[in-house]
């Protein structure tokens, strides 16, 4: 019997440019598992430098169309960490608003778009549309719904433009938001019951244990702002990530592996943040976990597409808890960072597709010297190569489809490759 | 109409956000119907068919920045009727071309350890190499933009492409001038309109992300803004950001 290959030289309905690599040998040996990312580098961290620390989020919101809020919000906190900012219970609320926005447009692309395709046997949403039509209508609705509300809260869906340093510059009406109390609740209804048709569809399994990786909170799901905590007991504040956080080349492959120090790869995502902060889901996320029939303690890579459907019903939940408390009577004016003195600043925040790290240090007009950005994909694509290996020897032995299984779990952990690139090493012939 | 069939329609993206992407996959309310009068053949994010051509309309999202993109440039340029440079990356490099003032071994140098395997030069728009059809500027380019240039395409004419400043929308809206009122250091006068100037219309200096206007007067706008108490690389930093390589703005975006 020959060796097995897989080799996807672009990897479809992800964002970004990717290509998987998997050779299992005869003996069922797993030769080569890798996730070798194309895309072209942007060096974000070297063109920051010079640039002021007012237009950072500005700047990096551009590293990612899909999760622009994601960036702003952590490149903001990093910023207002740096010059000792403390914003208003109004501003936080706004971009907790904003950043479940980002969740419910993010995840309702990730599922219905980029995934379920897969399983209802179609190439795409499009072909998809002629015998699922109900289904993807549904999901326009969704993902109208999430960049709707972005739009409002920050100026423009796809890099909004009101949130600055400090706080917002104009912040929405009660008559603006309102509206979508309505949306909103119809919206939770009708995705409760599509869980049970996402729950329904054929994931494989991995039973490999892993350790999750998110931040947390006592007080609230976590999105913008938390301590890092793990599966296997990491618990620290956010300053001290790179403390605990290591990233280190390898020579067999082209991405850099991001571990837990003293211990091995790690997975950051919807699976890992509701299984780290399942004391603080909604009603809703509740419901939404028996519908899809989600194990809270799993593991499973796969099982990233229940936790999405989750987060979308959690992120639902809290948008209409938001709305309704949000006080919106003043709009509180942006706090101003005092520059004149060199200072350094660093946040974590869960985009939609897991951990993300940005880390500053100013000089004393207020100018980047340094940029450090660690993205969810970044953080994932290591233990996307250990799953990949996982996976593929049992796809080989009961006579699967390799290249189809492997673009599955890829797509399950719905990288975002513009994001990554920074971080990776590009594979040689750009 | 361009065939005689649905027009075929292709979605590349090379060193880009993939947010203009995501600008057209949010024109959630007329997908459906769009489709029903396009064949879109290739779009990898959203759908894993492969056509590689002939393509009607080639709708291209970043700038070239690697080997490989350039050759491929060349090749759907061959095989589209009419390209489309969607986006200000595609145009001129957008925020990623603020590196092109850096050595190209410096920016490599700050974020690698080994540059061994970096095939990557300095960022150009697409129409650096080859001819462009339809320059759609914004970033991202409004989607409303990029709906009139497919429905303008399937009749066979151009879409509205916005000349004058974002001043004249942000009168329009009644707001009051951050440059001239407020002394603030407004791209507005300079940048092209089509975002329904959004930014001050919440109380925000544009920050010029629609590119330049046609004939537009940065000496004049940088002069302003010196007489506002800008320094010299606060009026840099303003022209190099989403058009720097731009022939309009090149002057003023170097010390």
């Amino acid at each position: 019997m020959k060796s097995t290959k897989v080799e996807v030289c672009y990897v479809a309905r992800v964002e970004g440019q990717g290509a998987i690599n998997v050779e299992v040998n005869s003996g069922g040996e797993v030769k080569r598992s890798e996730f070798a990312i194309f895309e072209p580098p942007r060096f974000y961290e070297a063109f920051l430098r010079g640039r002021k620390f007012d237009e950072v989020h500005e700047l990096t919101s551009r590293i990612c169309g899909i999760c622009p809020i994601a960036h702003q919000m952590t490149a903001l906190r990093a910023v207002e960490n740096a010059y000792g900012i403390e914003i208003s219970e109004q501003t936080r609320q706004l971009r907790r608003l904003l950043a479940f926005s980002a969740y419910i447009q993010s995840h309702s692309l990730s599922v219905f778009y980029l995934t379920a395709p897969d399983y209802l046997g179609y190439d795409g949403v499009i072909s998809m549309a002629g015998d699922h039509r109900e289904l993807v209508e549904f999901a326009l609705r969704m993902k109208k719904l999430g960049n709707d509300i972005g739009e409002v809260v920050g100026g423009r869906a796809v890099h909004p433009v009101s949130a600055v340093v400090g706080g917002f510059t104009k912040i929405p009406t009660r008559e603006e938001l309102s509206p979508f109390l309505d949306s909103l609740k119809r919206a939770k209804k009708e995705m409760l019951d599509a869980a049970k048709t996402i729950g329904g569809l054929d994931f494989k399994t991995i039973d490999d244990e892993n350790e999750l990786v998110a931040i947390h909170s006592d007080d609230w799901y976590s999105v913008n702002e938390g301590r890092l905590v793990s599966s296997k007991g990491l618990d620290v504040q956010e300053q001290d990530y790179r403390e605990v956080i290591d990233e280190v080349q390898v020579v067999h492959s082209n991405t850099k592996r991001s571990t837990v120090r003293g211990r091995d790869t790690f997975m950051v995502g919807p699976l890992a943040r509701v299984n780290l902060n399942r004391h603080q889901l909604s009603t809703g996320a509740k419901k939404a976990v028996a519908a899809v029939g989600l194990e809270l303690d799993s593991m499973d890579p796969f099982d990233n597409v229940r936790a999405r459907v989750v987060e979308i019903v959690q992120s639902i939940d809290e948008s209409i808890e938001i709305i309704r408390n949000v006080d919106l009577d003043v709009a509180e004016q942006p706090v101003r960072a005092h520059i004149g003195m060199p200072c350094e600043g660093a946040a974590l925040t869960e985009a939609p597709r897991g951990l993300l790290f940005h880390g500053y240090r100013f000089d004393k007009s207020g100018a980047v010297t340094h940029a450090d950005i660690v993205p969810p994909t970044a953080h994932n694509s290591a233990h996307l190569e250990d799953m990949l290996r996982a996976l593929s020897p049992g796809v080989v032995k009961a006579g699967g489809d390799l290249t189809f299984e492997c673009e599955k779990l890829v797509r399950a952990y719905d990288p975002c490759i513009s994001c990554s690139v920074h971080a990776a090493v590009v594979k040689g012939g750009g | 109409m361009l065939t005689e069939n649905k027009p075929r329609v292709a979605v590349y993206k090379f060193t880009g956000c993939a947010g203009c992407q995501m600008e057209l996959l949010r024109l959630e309310d007329e997908l459906l119907d769009i489709v029903e009068k396009i064949d879109v053949v290739y779009f990898m994010m959203a759908q894993s068919k492969e056509d590689m051509g002939p393509y009607d309309i080639c709708f291209v999202e970043g700038s070239v920045s690697t080997p490989r993109e350039l050759e491929e440039l060349k090749v759907i340029r061959a095989s589209s009727k009419v390209l489309v440079a969607l986006g200000d990356c595609a145009i001129a490099g957008c925020i990623p071309s603020i590196r092109n003032y850096m050595s190209q071994s410096e920016v490599e140098e700050i974020v690698y350890d080994n540059i061994t395997p970096i095939r990557s030069f300095r960022v150009r728009g697409i129409g650096e190499y080859v001819p462009v059809d339809i320059n759609l500027p914004g970033c991202p380019p409004h989607k409303n933009l990029i709906y009139e240039t497919i429905t303008a395409a399937l009749q066979g004419i151009l879409p509205d492409i916005k000349h004058h400043p974002v001043c004249v929308d942000c009168k329009l809206k009644e707001n009051v001038c951050l440059l001239t009122s407020l002394g603030r250091a407004c791209m507005g006068p300079v940048t092209k309109a089509g975002c329904g100037a959004i930014c001050p219309s919440v109380g925000r200096v544009c920050e010029g992300c629609y590119g330049p206007m046609s004939d537009a007067n940065p000496d004049e706008l940088a002069k302003v803004f010196r007489r506002a108490g800008l320094t010299e690389e606060d009026v840099v930093r303003k022209f190099r950001k989403y058009a720097g390589i731009t022939e309009e703005f090149r002057k003023e975006a170097q010390i």
